[in-house]
């Protein structure tokens, strides 16, 4: 991508993102990090605008900002009397010590392969992804929807009291 | 200078290490959750990298893909919250660290 | 597109000639990079100097209270100036001079950055509404998933300033705003999505186009859809009668309890703000955005859309004024229970009318028979399936009962009747 403006946003979206990331990592305090998360998954969705996926950046915005967050939200909220201070467990350093190995693998292979590239961007819109869902994948999609059912239930189920179980039962 | 695919990629790598280690140091099971969907998120820009970036005769599979996977992590991320609230009213502590009774 | 205006810079129809003069004459003396911020930044100056700001004044401030003053039978505002006309430029010199308090132990960078995340949001939204056939700032081809998504972040900065005022009555208001707004987010998409099928775009000039070429507006097609829109929009704006997380008669003022001085004047300014916002959006995808079946040609057209973005905020100011508030219980079970089933038995309905169409491959006049139709089933899904859920209107009392009629005590609920 030539030019001054994808440059420029690239390089803004990868500031926002990466130090938003930081920041769930190192905050002190819990709900600062959710909102530190809040703010990568804004900073991603500027990624997908600059690869010409708006759809997918607008649907980014609203399942993640706008329902996992509040999800993310609603558990701190609930469990008043769990740490809130966003503490490293004791075996901490070891897994930082493998993300940072694993970054410079990658980083390495990604620097040395021989990637094949098109000349010129695919034209995808909102409409040619619609007829992917329904034509080529229509069985994932409909599968996707059974497992959101079943994750539905499945969470209501795990979060009733006894006394609403008691309330529905079969008499 | 021109942005190409290893930009997105190596962005997509370091935003999947940071997940990792959140993932794997964060004593609250909520930390830990946060740490999980970052990483689903660096897979998501990788396989839309791709989707733009790369040679294949149908290039809307990326963007498929990413569409399953935002609704996983939806799905994925209300189950586990419900069990840590399940754990909560149980243990009344959601840090990992203290969720031991099957150790030995 | 058909381009019904002049290139003349001097012709007022289409303002989009003077900006293109002036960005063509900016880019001569300064370099690309410059120009390039530039002209987002002058679009910004130029729709919030034109449109924003005075509606929100003359509108917002000045004739909702006016409005809802004369609804509940007193006076609005009439003291400041002649008819109380100076009353917004009074409210905003009063908001710039007073403190704004933080309490000592509450999260002083969230309370700091909430009004700016509450702001942000409601400002973008008047990028992608078409003013006029080549005025529009942002054309983007998924400008409705974009005002979906942009309303969806109001909310968290509602959160953040509920959470972040460390008081109890803050917290109240801030879960009740989430789960409100995201519970009342889906029969919007839904009934959006039922527009969506009809005109096969989701861009919104594409949608005042579909509007113009088939002579009928989409209120009048898809009549179900218009009040899902308007409901949900109405309880996401947070305006009675679903205003129950900044309720002033029950939990102080909810998420704005601690905020005084500017920081509650920019919450207050852009609660006006974003229901305009949400006013010219339902226009443009409702009412028929800047076409009037001809008209444009001689009125401008982003004189039409003001107008009509003032009549639909006229129709939230109406609500507020007559329906008192509801609790949050009656909020939940009524998103869910019934404009939920009522917007998924819509989009069936308008499924099945788009399949009708594609498959025969019917003329453009059907649509005015689809429309009668809908209207005709919107009007029996609204009786039907109230009756269903147990709502009866000849079982509520024509007046209020007095104590001594009903034999000298009312007896307290048990909790096991069905109402």
């Amino acid at each position: 991508m030539e030019g001054f403006g994808p440059t420029f946003g690239f390089y803004a979206m990868s500031a926002l993102t990466l130090v938003s990331a930081g920041g769930v990592m190192l905050s002190r305090n819990l709900l600062h990090a959710v909102l530190f998360l809040i703010v990568t998954f804004i900073g991603v969705a500027g990624f997908y605008i600059l690869l010409s996926a708006e759809f997918i950046a607008l649907a980014q915005i609203i399942i993640y900002v706008g329902a996992i967050s509040v999800l993310v939200l609603f558990a701190v909220l609930l469990t008043p009397r769990a740490g809130r201070d966003n503490g490293e467990t004791k075996m901490a350093l070891p897994g930082i010590f493998l993300a940072v190995c694993l970054a410079a693998v990658l980083a390495f292979v990604i620097n040395d392969t021989n990637w094949a590239t098109v000349a010129t961007s695919p034209e995808l819109t909102a409409s040619s992804l619609g007829e992917a869902l329904l034509d080529a994948w229509a069985l994932p999609f409909e599968m996707a929807s059974v497992l959101l059912t079943a994750a539905l239930v499945g969470a209501i189920m795990l979060v009733r009291t006894p006394e609403e179980e008691a309330e529905d039962a079969l008499r | 200078m021109s942005i190409g695919i290893e930009h997105f990629l190596i962005v997509g790598a370091i935003l999947f290490c940071i997940g990792l280690a959140v993932a794997l140091s964060k004593r609250n099971a909520i930390g830990v959750l946060m740490g999980v969907e970052l990483m689903l998120n660096a897979v998501n820009i990788t396989l839309i990298t791709f989707s733009h970036f790369a040679v294949s005769d149908r290039p809307i599979a990326g963007h498929a893909f990413v569409a399953f996977s935002i609704t996983v992590a939806a799905a994925e991320a209300a189950v586990a919250l419900a069990l840590a609230m399940s754990v909560y009213k149980n243990r009344e502590t959601v840090d990992v660290d203290r969720i031991n009774l099957l150790k030995s | 597109m058909s381009s019904l205006v002049t290139s003349n810079w001097y012709d007022i129809r289409d303002l989009s000639n003077i900006s293109r003069d002036i960005l063509e004459g900016l880019a001569n003396v300064l370099p690309h990079g410059v120009v390039y911020v530039l002209a987002p930044v002058l679009g910004f100056i130029a729709t919030f100097i034109l449109v924003v700001l005075p509606s929100q004044l003359i509108v917002g401030v000045y004739g909702e209270r006016k409005i809802i003053g004369r609804v509940q039978s007193r006076f609005g505002p009439n003291r400041v100036g002649p008819f109380g006309l100076v009353q917004p430029i009074a409210d905003s010199i009063k908001l710039m001079q007073k403190e704004a308090l933080t309490p000592k132990y509450a999260d002083r960078a969230i309370m700091w950055l909430a009004p700016i995340i509450f702001v942000a949001p409601c400002v973008m939204l008047f990028a992608v509404i078409p003013f006029g056939p080549r005025m529009i700032l942002a054309n983007i081809p998924v400008a409705l998933l974009y005002f979906v998504a942009v309303s969806s972040m109001p909310v968290l900065a509602a959160f953040m300033a509920g959470w972040s005022a460390n008081n109890k009555y803050s917290l109240f208001g801030a879960i009740r705003i989430i789960s409100m707004a995201v519970s009342y987010e889906v029969p919007l998409v839904l009934g959006l999505l039922g527009i969506v099928l009809f005109t096969q775009t989701l861009s919104l000039q594409d949608m005042v186009e579909w509007q113009r070429h088939y002579h009928i507006w989409l209120i009048a097609a898809e009549p179900v859809a218009f009040v899902l829109y308007f409901i949900g929009v109405g309880v996401e704006l947070n305006r009675t009668p679903t205003d129950i997380a900044e309720a002033e008669s029950e939990i102080v003022a909810g998420y704005l309890t601690e905020y005084s001085g500017m920081k509650w004047g920019l919450f207050y300014g852009m609660d006006i703000g974003y229901a305009l916002a949400a006013a010219a959006f339902g226009s443009t995808v409702f009412l028929g955005g800047w076409s009037m079946f001809g008209l444009d040609h001689w009125v401008p057209p982003w004189m039409i859309i003001i107008g009509k973005t003032h009549l639909f905020y006229f129709l939230f100011i109406w609500t507020r004024g007559t329906l008192p508030r509801l609790r949050i219980d009656q909020l939940m079970s009524f998103a869910w229970k019934f404009m939920l089933p009522v917007a998924l038995f819509n989009l069936l309905v308008i499924a099945t009318e788009r399949m009708i169409w594609v498959q025969n491959d019917l003329a453009d006049g059907i649509v005015y028979v689809f429309a009668a139709v809908n209207i005709v089933l919107a009007l029996a899904a609204l009786v039907f399936w109230s009756r269903f859920l147990g709502y009866r209107p000849e079982n509520t009392p024509k007046k209020p009962r007095m104590v001594r009629e009903a034999g000298g005590y009312v007896p307290l609920p048990t909790g096991k009747e069905t109402r």
